[in-house]
């Protein structure tokens, strides 16, 4: 009995898909204001989580203390078994390869081209890709896959809103992470372009083998991409599931984020 | 009430701006060096300033002259005219004026675009892609006025010389040659000298105020404006600061 039991654990263990990061009771305050109360979350392996939530519910502080910008109060965050709280600047940097980040606002660096735009993280870590020596390659590689390689040498002030986001995006895999976190990715463009972005997303995620953490306010986005969501209120988890399953729900604080 | 605040955030932005310029000196000497991006921003500084500190200096050059020479001819004395300006551009009118005009330009330039880069999350962006943000902007934008300034108040100040030369040329009929002869003949190595180190302090703290208000931008586009003003003022503030320091030590060691 117990070695039928055994098999079966090995069994699970192997069909189980791999945690790429998880956070566990994580707190942060500005003065009195309790932003992240005892926050909690899981991403496995080519998942497509979503977290929706309010302005001000905490959605930025989260993911900002996810890649180590800002300091939690308490709480552990462990990026693919690393617990980045406690690891030294060099060990962050190079877990933060590992991590795609696409900003709200986009973040390309106005004097930069495009190009350089993208070689950019390859400074530091171009011997992450052991076997591509040739930065050129990586970046028009990278372009091609979000349809902007025409767009090369241009500045980020000759961009169309889509196009900047397409290129921010493109910088985000340019080192073939892992994970990518995406800061609200259709906040700001209309709704033909946020359709594009959405479905570039989940094109990228296919191409790339990412696992990738939403964070939007946006439910065809939502609708579009998620495998499962997190409703954050307050700083904490207020509900989890599909799509499917949030949206039929019956609890007036959920159906506030579906109408 | 008021005032006792106003005062306590000055002396916490104080206390901020010297573990500012203690984290520089910590990261200038560890790796990663960067090279290439120091040449930039060397370049970019010489090149932005050039034309500016080419015409003050040139300015001040014809404006010092030309208000010296009725009183120095009143006493017969116009001969006096090229040591005299020299020796006051060189030691102090030099420096000084051209360091103001340099933070005018640059701290103000590098408060309003690290300001903006803040805003706009590039600085974050750097920080996440694994790349240590105030090594890259910080470090050498610092470095950089620090180096460029003290080679532009010597470009200033022989175009000051240059612009007094004119004046005496015009109004005293002195030759080139004859003029910067008294020049190089009034001037010493105690007058170029301390002139010259004291140049690298007032490039390193215009660099350090601009990296430091720029840096440490918060509230959006009224942010970068603010970053941008109050970077010229403290610079141009720490640059009297520093002055009153280099005349006392020099006033020591070459009693001036």
């Amino acid at each position: 009995m117990n070695q039928t039991q055994n098999i079966l654990d090995d069994t699970k263990k192997q069909n189980a898909k791999k945690l790429m990061l998880e956070i566990v009771d994580l707190r942060k305050s500005f003065g009195d204001n309790h932003v992240l109360n005892g926050f909690n979350l899981e991403l496995f392996e080519g998942e497509n989580l979503v977290i929706m939530g309010k302005s001000g519910s905490g959605k930025s502080v989260m993911i900002k203390c996810l890649v180590g910008l800002m300091q939690a109060d308490s709480g552990s965050i462990k990026v693919m078994g690393k617990d980045i709280t406690k690891l030294n600047r060099v060990e962050l940097d190079n877990i933060r390869t590992e991590i795609g980040f696409l900003f709200q606002g986009n973040a390309l660096y106005d004097s930069m081209t495009v190009r350089e735009n993208l070689e950019f993280p390859l400074r530091r870590h171009k011997k992450k890709l052991e076997n591509i020596n040739d930065t050129t390659l990586l970046v028009t590689e990278a372009l091609e896959s979000v349809g902007l390689a025409h767009a090369i040498n241009l500045m980020p002030s000759e961009l169309s809103g889509g196009m900047k986001k397409r290129i921010a995006l493109a910088r985000a895999l340019i080192l073939k992470p892992k994970i990518i976190l995406y800061d609200e990715p259709t906040s700001g463009l209309d709704p033909i372009t946020s359709k594009e972005i959405i479905e570039l997303m989940r094109r990228v995620q296919k191409q790339y083998k990412t696992s990738s953490l939403i964070i939007t306010h946006d439910v065809d986005c939502a609708r579009v991409v998620s495998e499962r969501m997190i409703l954050l209120v307050d700083g904490t988890n207020y509900a989890e599931g599909t799509f499917n399953e949030l949206a039929l729900s019956n609890d007036e604080q959920v159906k506030v984020f579906f109408k | 009430m008021h005032k006792n605040s106003a005062i306590k955030s000055f002396f916490i932005e104080i206390g901020e701006l010297i573990y500012f310029a203690g984290r520089f000196f910590k990261e200038v000497f560890s790796r990663p060096f960067e090279f290439k991006e120091l040449l930039r921003q060397c370049y970019n500084i010489g090149n932005r300033s050039i034309l500016l500190i080419g015409v003050t200096g040139f300015i001040i050059g014809l404006v010092l002259t030309l208000q010296t020479r009725p009183t120095l001819q009143e006493f017969g004395a116009e001969s006096w005219m090229p040591s005299m300006v020299s020796i006051s551009i060189i030691r102090e009118i030099g420096p000084v004026i051209i360091a103001l005009t340099f933070a005018g330009r640059i701290a103000s330039g590098i408060g309003a675009e690290l300001g903006s880069m803040r805003v706009t999350e590039q600085i974050d962006a750097m920080e996440v892609s694994g790349t240590n943000p105030f090594k890259f902007l910080v470090i050498t934008r610092i470095l950089a006025a620090t180096i460029m300034l003290p080679i532009l108040v010597i470009f200033g100040d022989a175009i000051a010389l240059y612009g007094s030369y004119i004046i005496e040329n015009a109004k005293g009929d002195v030759s080139f040659v004859l003029y910067f002869n008294k020049v190089f003949k009034t001037l010493e190595f105690s007058d170029l000298i301390p002139a010259t180190i004291k140049t690298f302090f007032f490039g390193f703290a215009i660099g350090l105020v601009g990296c430091f208000k720029g840096y440490n931008c918060k509230k959006g586009t009224v942010g970068v404006g603010k970053a941008a003003n109050s970077a010229v003022v403290y610079a141009s503030m720490l640059l009297f600061i520093l002055d009153f320091i280099a005349v006392f030590i020099t006033d020591i060691f070459f009693e001036i």
